[in-house]
């Protein structure tokens, strides 16, 4: 049985048939990753030991026949930007090399209650801010499918499609996961904001980010979605509990068809002369299957489009510089060791803590928040903003989901030297879903020159039962892939 | 946009950051790039719009007034890079006399 190849109902059917135990389940990822691992670096820290005691605690649950969810006893990774209790979270920064939380992030507090085996916790760009995972202080990531191809801004992504781990939680401030699900031929959702609770994710940029599921199924995506989801009184932008989406919908199940199902087609999502003609005749494709014989193909356009890359960029940035300045060298974390005075101690212990992209939205946001700039700069983002979100409302009256690429070219060469705005424009699809607080779900629509591509489905939130069962009709048509090293 | 060098110093400075002559000139000419596409802010049709302080429909999230369990003096110190007697240390803030 390749375990690593398996979908969590069949996975949880050993389990409780006494085929498999939780323990072995653990080990056999536990193999892998000190197989592989090294080579694609998707990993800061791996939990071996933890990783066993909660199998074992799995195991006891089912021998003594008790409540089981589908995630008791599967390995999940979770981002190195989520605290977990005792468990070292770098965020992948020299700032956090060595922190080790004191509480659980309330997803990770959600996992634990459903039996899932925390395994790792993944490797990303500093603090989550690139598009390449090339600002870890630990080294990038490498794409599984090619060691010389970059695999997006998230390690999640990576160690699904290389079967280090079943399941991974990441999160997405502008299309990170999103990128690293399609670069990486594997499925990934950026939640409705407000939908999945963000205590205890280190802060970049509050009002535009959210944790998301990543998994190598569209069923399996939608069973983690459901156990991370749900409201949380330790985040006050959370979604009650009456909220749109919370209604408890069923997530997994067969492909529907496409009868009466409207698919809109955003015009400036598909105009740009940097879309690869290829991807974006695999998008297409991935709109005509999943329209099918009964749907509808509704052309849209969102003017604000060709601002909202540039309301983003302002808009991170300014958040990240204010969320960035708790690091001080007080509390937790670096501290520099030369530092006779105060004022020297915050410098000396933020200027050796941070990297360069850390530093660069730094000094923007600094910027962008200043007295002199603040109404030309981050005043007309939040008045985009504005215009986005009404863009989005109006389209989903003509239409039921929006379907986009969600990058412009299959995965470019790694380490390659691009400057910092070429690496914010590579987030110009996915920005919009963060901007506007929308659910986004990247799944494999095909390969080009034998690396995958990822389609985006976007979606207000309280439809995320259409969202997912899109996403499954288009999964279905175009069959399972995935990289040699999965088989491994 | 353009971004002058001294600009990047004194931002620097705003945010406790130190840098170098060069890394000045680099954040310079990179941040200037990037200034030249945002700037494009300016120019959208925003006239009579308002600004998004917040996604959702939310306001005033209560709840009771109640002591809960949180973190122990000693595991909310467990990262301090440096503590005494309970405390976080810092070198000293204030001058004696």
């Amino acid at each position: 049985m390749e375990l690593s190849t398996l979908s969590l109902k069949e996975i949880g059917d050993a389990l409780r048939k006494k085929t498999v135990s939780a323990r072995e389940i653990t080990g056999v990822f536990l193999e892998r990753i000190n197989r592989f691992n090294p080579e694609l670096n998707a990993f800061v820290t791996v939990a071996e030991e933890e990783a066993l005691a909660a199998a074992d605690e799995a195991d006891h649950r089912l021998a003594r026949g008790e409540r089981v969810t589908p995630l008791t006893g599967i390995p999940v990774a979770v981002a190195d930007t989520i605290c977990t209790k005792g468990l070292k979270t770098t965020c992948a920064s020299r700032m956090l090399a060595n922190f080790i939380p004191p509480y659980d992030a309330t997803v990770v507090s959600r996992l634990k209650e459903a039996g899932a085996v925390i395994i790792a916790k993944t490797n990303s760009d500093e603090f989550g801010a690139g598009t390449t995972t090339g600002y870890s202080a630990f080294g990038p990531v490498r794409n599984p499918w090619d060691k010389n191809r970059e695999p997006g801004g998230d390690g999640g992504a990576a160690a699904v499609a290389a079967g280090l781990a079943p399941l991974a939680v990441s999160f997405d401030t502008g299309g990170s996961l999103r990128r690293a699900a399609a670069f990486c031929g594997v499925a990934g959702l950026k939640p409705a904001y407000g939908s999945v609770s963000r205590y205890g994710l280190a802060a970049l940029a509050p009002s535009l980010e959210q944790i998301g599921p990543l998994a190598r199924r569209v069923d399996d995506l939608a069973l983690l979605y459901q156990v991370l989801a749900g409201p949380d009184p330790l985040d006050a932008t959370s979604l009650p509990a009456d909220g749109p989406g919370r209604g408890g919908e069923e997530l997994t199940g067969p492909a529907a068809s496409g009868k009466g199902l409207r698919i809109g087609l955003p015009r400036e999502y598909f105009t740009g002369d940097k879309l690869q003609a290829a991807v974006k005749e695999r998008v297409l494709a991935a709109a005509g299957i999943i329209t099918g014989e009964g749907g509808e193909q509704v052309d849209l356009t969102l003017p604000s489009t060709e601002y909202a890359l540039a309301a983003h960029i302002l808009l991170a940035a300014a958040e990240a510089s204010s969320s960035l300045a708790r690091y001080d060298g007080v509390r937790y974390g670096y501290r520099s060791p030369e530092a006779a005075d105060i004022d020297l101690l915050y410098k000396k212990t933020r200027t050796e803590g941070f990297g360069s992209e850390a530093k660069r939205r730094i000094l923007l946001g600094t910027l962008v928040l200043s007295a002199g700039s603040y109404n030309d700069y981050y005043l007309n983002a939040q008045k985009i903003r504005t215009l986005v979100i009404r863009e989005f409302a109006e389209a989903f009256t003509k239409c039921h989901l929006i379907l986009t690429p969600v990058t412009r070219e299959v995965p470019g060469r790694a380490g390659e030297e691009r400057s910092p705005l070429r690496q914010y424009q590579d987030e110009c699809y996915t920005v919009g879903a963060n901007l506007a607080g929308l659910s986004g779900l990247s799944v494999p629509c095909g390969l080009v020159d034998g690396l995958p591509v990822g389609v985006q489905l976007l979606a207000p939130a309280g439809r995320e039962a259409l969202l997912f069962q899109a996403a499954r009709t288009l999964e279905a048509a175009v069959g399972e892939f995935s990289p040699p090293i999965l088989r491994g | 946009m353009k971004l002058e060098k001294e600009k990047a110093k004194h931002l620097a400075e705003l945010a406790r950051l130190e840098v170098s002559e060069e890394e000045a000139a680099e954040f310079s000419h990179q941040l200037s790039e990037v200034l030249d596409y945002a700037g494009k802010v300016r120019e959208a049709p925003v006239e009579g719009v308002e600004p998004t302080i917040h996604l959702l429909p939310l306001t005033n999230v209560f709840r009771d007034d109640e002591v809960k369990p949180f973190l122990t003096r000693e595991e909310a110190l467990v990262n301090a890079p440096r503590r005494e007697e309970g405390f976080f240390r810092v070198p000293r803030i204030l001058e004696e006399n």
